[in-house]
């Protein structure tokens, strides 16, 4: 027979292996994240890339459907990314920014709705219906405890609870 | 001819299928076993007639017979065999079509296969998906019908869409979608028979795990093909854009998961019967509005088809649906109506309540988000856009209270657990977990939810192990088996519970490389002369040449890119640009370099007209191949799930009661040896 | 069956509602914020190497055509623009094309082998197109003697509408204020669907007197 202590050994081991991967893995990008990527063609200052693509990230392509103008790979979101790098580099804040494109474009190419009036049921409902679904499924659930208890006391003495 | 072929296929379908109906209804109402028999043979014959009308489609593409309408829609002289023959489903009225095909064949499996079982439910099942089936060929043979007569007949036809003939997998992703969209037919159609036939118990819950897991599979892989395809094509190195049309792909999955789970609590504690029931029209109905927003434009997508007449039809029916399940439903609540028990909140029941809450939440965060633009335009009169900004926000939470289920959830016992056993189960991996989360953190994982995601996972995968290794121990105690063997008589013996959990190591081994892709992906587009190199991320990519070819369907430009780390070569990568003749602009196809820990992705942006310069857009995204395993995982372990000892198949007898009756010494002895 | 369990099945109206009422739009009508605003200046240059400021045509109906050479529903209007042309020669009327995503070259073609002599300016890194959001081409703006913006056409142009912007711009006085007609930011259909651009209902819109009144 083999024995268990041994085996158990092992799947310690395997797991640890298991996390020991995902970290190394993991740790690779990170490291690399925080040195600034040089590039040979290009000066880059990561501060303002990173301004760049937060700001991108929440404008839709308009040549594009479903895509942000930080991943389409489209000319026009290219040359966009380009207009907001170039807008905030002459002061303008993030805020400007994108209130320059809502003026152009409309809302409709902010790619989440501005929370306010009406716009709130988008981001409300989901949360109250789960934390409503919370209280509710626990409240059955203890109920349904209490009501198994009822029945047990019922059924019997023998069943001791 | 093959137009009057084609349209006589579907016409008959229509009327069979309609008949059919009408008898198998019959069949309920008298319980007349000749009326049942016959419902089954129209079936049958729909099921015949939908094969005549795909094959005769498939032989004029092939043929390149550009007096059929749909051929001379999509066909092409110049398109390649492969793609001349998927280029069924590649538009509007073929897809169509082939969704016909797949219902049918769906309906005359299911009869077939329970031709001598559920004798109540069986009538009712088949009159439900005959009614589905005529709506298909109503759809065909009106605004839908691919087999118009084109005069004059034009010589040659623009092809399929270039995305849709730029990649394999576009013969492999949509067809595994649409089984897994219209099998979802099935249990709808066992939900209903069971309200009209007023069987709520047992029979319909057990019979419709198979098919609903079975269309469930297809769904995930098709899901997962999808997303893999849009990464290998589209370009931008991302592989879901929550698209209106991706998020009705991946609603009904969500419920079909949710239905999956709560028929298990029905089954052992014959409660949440009205529950289920909705979850599975729900299902149903999320397919049949996720085919509606793609067939009938009402939603901007990539991937919308153009609109016509089909909207208002499929509106039509989704109203016919949901009134008549909720109708049914309305009418048998007296009887569906359970007095639940629970011996304690710490149990397995409680996990599945709260995973049906989550996933509920999550359909209905998704809907809402999908249908919010519509929604905002009749309320506020504004078009507003809601995208991944949007979704991924609502979603990462819940998400990762999933996961923290999947571990979870398998180990809590059913009914109740000893606090020794809890603790038993619980302690080791939630210690393993927080160790991690203190590595993470040290190894600088700074954003908070990628390092709540790798510490759920830790903590699950911990658990799940747990549930493997436990009662694997206690037989090689009381065996004396080796590890392996006991591991392996275990699971043969427990597949459905064992496949489960499977699906649960893959849904978090997906969730990992989901996290850790979308966090840490880095990106940097560059134009480079012949000769010249950037560095990035590690990565030397070094522009080698640039040229330009010709194959029968398309032209194309090519760059070759040396890839190097350090001074070592490691590959050369030709991201290319397509430029088909009847599309204005060039399609991509990006070149990827695949490793466990990253992938490089490269992809052509533009080039000098004289050759002399490239733009390349290079991506480095960590783990994405692990959302690909993942997906993989959870079909294997889901095939495994509903895979059966000795028979093969779904005629199986009734082996979930084999397998309870055999869990039963082992769960005592997980219980009673530790 | 009683009024409780008649509410289950009603809670589907709404949803339905919402269906239907979405059949009804068109989700690529995205109603531009820009029309009876003033036209944004920009200079640049043109094809043929010379300098155009926008603000150099105030006191001209300026028609504005984002374009691009690649694009196949440009070359039906394209043929309006160049009747237009013609047709204005005595008007206070000025064509103004700017290319869209496209090399010099190519649009030079372009113009040579389809007509038309009005300039057409390059657009470096896209800024005008953005400035006055472009989604796509082609794009037409219409732009009145006072130097606003009185409409947007998102897709191409009928000869029907083109006129009758044009004719209705070209009537109103050089100065004043802008009229409800200018004002409203009319629903324009992006992308490419030719037959469905030409159906829009023009005469409605055009009416500043019944527009006003509800």
């Amino acid at each position: 027979m083999i024995s268990v202590k041994k085996i158990a050994v092992q799947h310690v081991l395997l797991v640890v292996a298991l996390i020991a991967a995902v970290a190394l893995a993991v740790q690779e990008g990170w490291g690399a994240q925080e040195e600034s990527p040089a590039v040979t063609t290009e000066q880059v200052d990561p501060a303002l890339e990173e301004q760049v693509r937060e700001i991108a990230a929440n404008l839709r392509c308009p040549t594009c459907r479903a895509l942000s103008v930080l991943d389409s790979p489209s000319g026009m979101a290219q040359e966009m990314r380009g207009l907001i790098r170039d807008q905030l580099l002459s002061g303008k804040t993030p805020d400007e920014v994108t209130a320059y494109f809502v003026e152009r474009y409309g809302e409709w190419i902010l790619l989440q709705p501005k929370a306010e009036g009406f716009n709130w049921t988008v981001w409300l409902l989901p949360v109250l219906l789960l934390a409503g679904g919370l209280v509710f499924v626990l409240m059955t659930a203890r109920r349904w405890v209490q009501q198994g208890q009822a029945r047990a006391a019922e059924e019997g003495q023998e069943g001791e609870i | 001819m093959t137009n009057t072929v084609g349209y006589s296929a579907i016409v008959g379908a229509l009327v069979v299928s309609l008949v059919g109906a009408v008898i198998a209804f019959a069949a309920v109402r008298t319980g007349r076993s000749g009326l049942a028999a016959l419902g089954r043979r129209a079936s049958y014959v729909v099921f015949g007639l939908a094969c005549l009308a795909n094959l005769t489609m498939v032989y004029a593409l092939v043929t390149h017979d550009f007096s059929v309408g749909y051929v001379a829609q999509v066909g092409s002289r110049s398109t390649p065999m492969f793609y001349t023959v998927i280029s069924l489903w590649s538009s509007l009225d073929g897809s169509i079509l082939f969704w016909g095909l797949i219902i049918a064949g769906y309906t005359a499996a299911v009869v077939y296969i329970h031709r001598s079982r559920y004798r109540e439910l069986m009538p009712a099942v088949a009159g439900t998906l005959l009614v589905v089936n005529a709506f298909f060929w109503l759809l065909l043979a009106g605004p839908a019908n691919p087999f118009t007569q084109v005069f004059p007949v034009p010589a040659d036809g623009p092809g399929p869409n270039p995305l849709l003939q730029n990649h394999p997998f576009m013969g492999l992703h949509p067809p595994l979608l649409y089984l897994g969209y219209v099998g979802l037919a099935v249990p709808f159609a066992f939900g209903i028979a069971a309200l009209i036939t007023g069987k709520l118990g047992g029979d319909w819950i057990r019979a419709v795990r198979r098919w609903t897991m079975a269309p469930w599979i297809f769904l995930t892989c098709g899901i997962v093909a999808g997303a893999w395809w849009s990464y290998e094509v589209l370009g931008w190195g991302g592989y879901w854009a929550w698209d209106p049309v991706e998020n009705a792909s991946f609603l009904p999955w969500l419920t079909a998961t949710a239905f999956l789970h709560s028929i298990m609590v029905q089954e052992r504690r014959q409660t949440l019967k009205t529950w289920n029931i909705l979850l599975v029209v729900a299902t149903f109905l999320l397919t049949l509005f996720g085919t509606f927003l793609t067939r009938s434009g009402i939603l901007a997508s990539v991937h919308a088809f153009t609109e016509g007449l089909i909207g208002p039809f499929f509106l039509g029916f989704i109203t016919f649906v949901l009134l008549a399940s909720l109708v049914l439903l309305a009418w048998r609540t007296d009887e569906l109506k359970s007095e639940p028990t629970l011996d304690s909140v710490a149990s397995r029941e409680t996990a599945f309540l709260l995973n049906n809450l989550l996933l509920v939440a999550f359909t209905f965060t998704v809907l809402l988000g999908t249908m919010y633009p519509l929604i905002a335009e009749a309320v506020r009169g504004v078009k507003v856009s809601v995208g991944a900004p949007y979704f991924n926000r609502m979603s990462v939470p819940i998400s990762l209270a999933l996961v923290f289920l999947a571990g979870v959830g398998p180990a809590l016992p059913w009914r109740r657990g000893s606090p020794e056993l809890l603790s038993r189960k619980f302690v080791w991996p939630s210690a393993v977990a927080l160790l991690a989360g203190v590595g993470f953190w040290l190894l600088g994982a700074r954003d908070f939810w990628t390092w709540l995601t790798l510490v759920l996972a830790v903590l699950a995968v911990g658990l799940l192990w747990g549930e493997f290794w436990r009662p694997a121990r206690a037989r090689m105690q009381a065996q004396g088996e080796g590890m392996g063997r006991a591991l392996a008589s275990l699971t043969l013996k427990n597949r459905r519970r064992y496949g489960g959990y499977v699906v649960h190591l893959g849904i978090v081994v997906m969730a990992v490389g989901i996290a850790l892709s979308a966090t840490y992906r880095k990106e940097r587009e560059v134009t480079l002369a012949i000769g010249q190199s950037a560095e990035f991320a590690g990565y030397v990519v070094r522009l080698d040449s640039l040229y330009a070819g010709r194959e029968a369907h398309r032209d194309f430009v090519e760059a070759a890119f040396g890839i190097g780390k350090g001074s070592e070569q490691l590959a050369v990568l030709t991201p290319r640009l397509n430029y088909y003749p009847m599309s204005d602009q060039p399609i991509g196809t990006p070149h990827v370099r695949t490793r466990p820990h990253e992938d490089l992705y490269l992809s052509l942006m533009a080039y000098a007209r004289d050759g002399s310069t490239a733009t390349v857009n290079i991506i480095v995204n960590p783990m994405v191949v692990w959302i690909w395993i993942g997906g993989g995982i959870v079909a294997l372990g889901a095939l495994f799930a509903i895979s059966t000892v000795g028979t093969g198949g779904v005629t199986g007898r009734r082996p979930e009661i084999a397998v309870e009756r055999d869990a039963q010494p082992i769960r005592a002895a997980v219980g009673g040896s530790d | 069956m009683s009024f409780k369990k008649l509410l289950i099945p009603a809670s589907a109206i709404p949803i339905i509602a919402l269906l239907a009422y979405g059949l009804t739009r068109d989700p690529n009508k995205i109603e531009s914020p820009l029309p009876g605003r003033e036209a944004f200046a920009f200079s640049s240059e043109t094809l043929d190497g010379d300098t155009v400021r926008l603000a150099d045509l105030r006191g001209s109906v300026v028609v504005m055509n984002f374009w691009a050479s690649w694009c196949v529903a440009c070359i039906e209007e394209h043929g309006y623009f160049v009747e237009a042309e013609r047709l204005y020669a005595d008007s206070d009327f000025q064509m103004l094309g700017i290319v869209y995503q496209d090399t010099p070259e190519n649009a030079r073609r372009w113009m040579r082998m389809r007509g038309g002599d009005w300039p057409s300016l390059i657009d470096p890194n896209s800024r005008i197109a953005i400035d006055y959001g472009v989604y796509g081409v082609p794009e037409t703006y219409f732009i009145d003697k006072t130097g606003r913006i009185a409409f947007k056409q998102i897709g191409p142009v009928s000869r029907a509408l083109l006129h009758q912007k044009v004719d209705s711009l070209l009537a109103a006085p050089a100065t004043g204020d802008l009229t409800a007609t200018e004002r409203s930011a009319e629903a324009i259909s992006v992308g490419e669907s030719p037959g469905h651009v030409g159906d829009q209902p023009v005469e409605e819109s055009d009416r500043p007197t019944s527009e006003g009144q509800p």
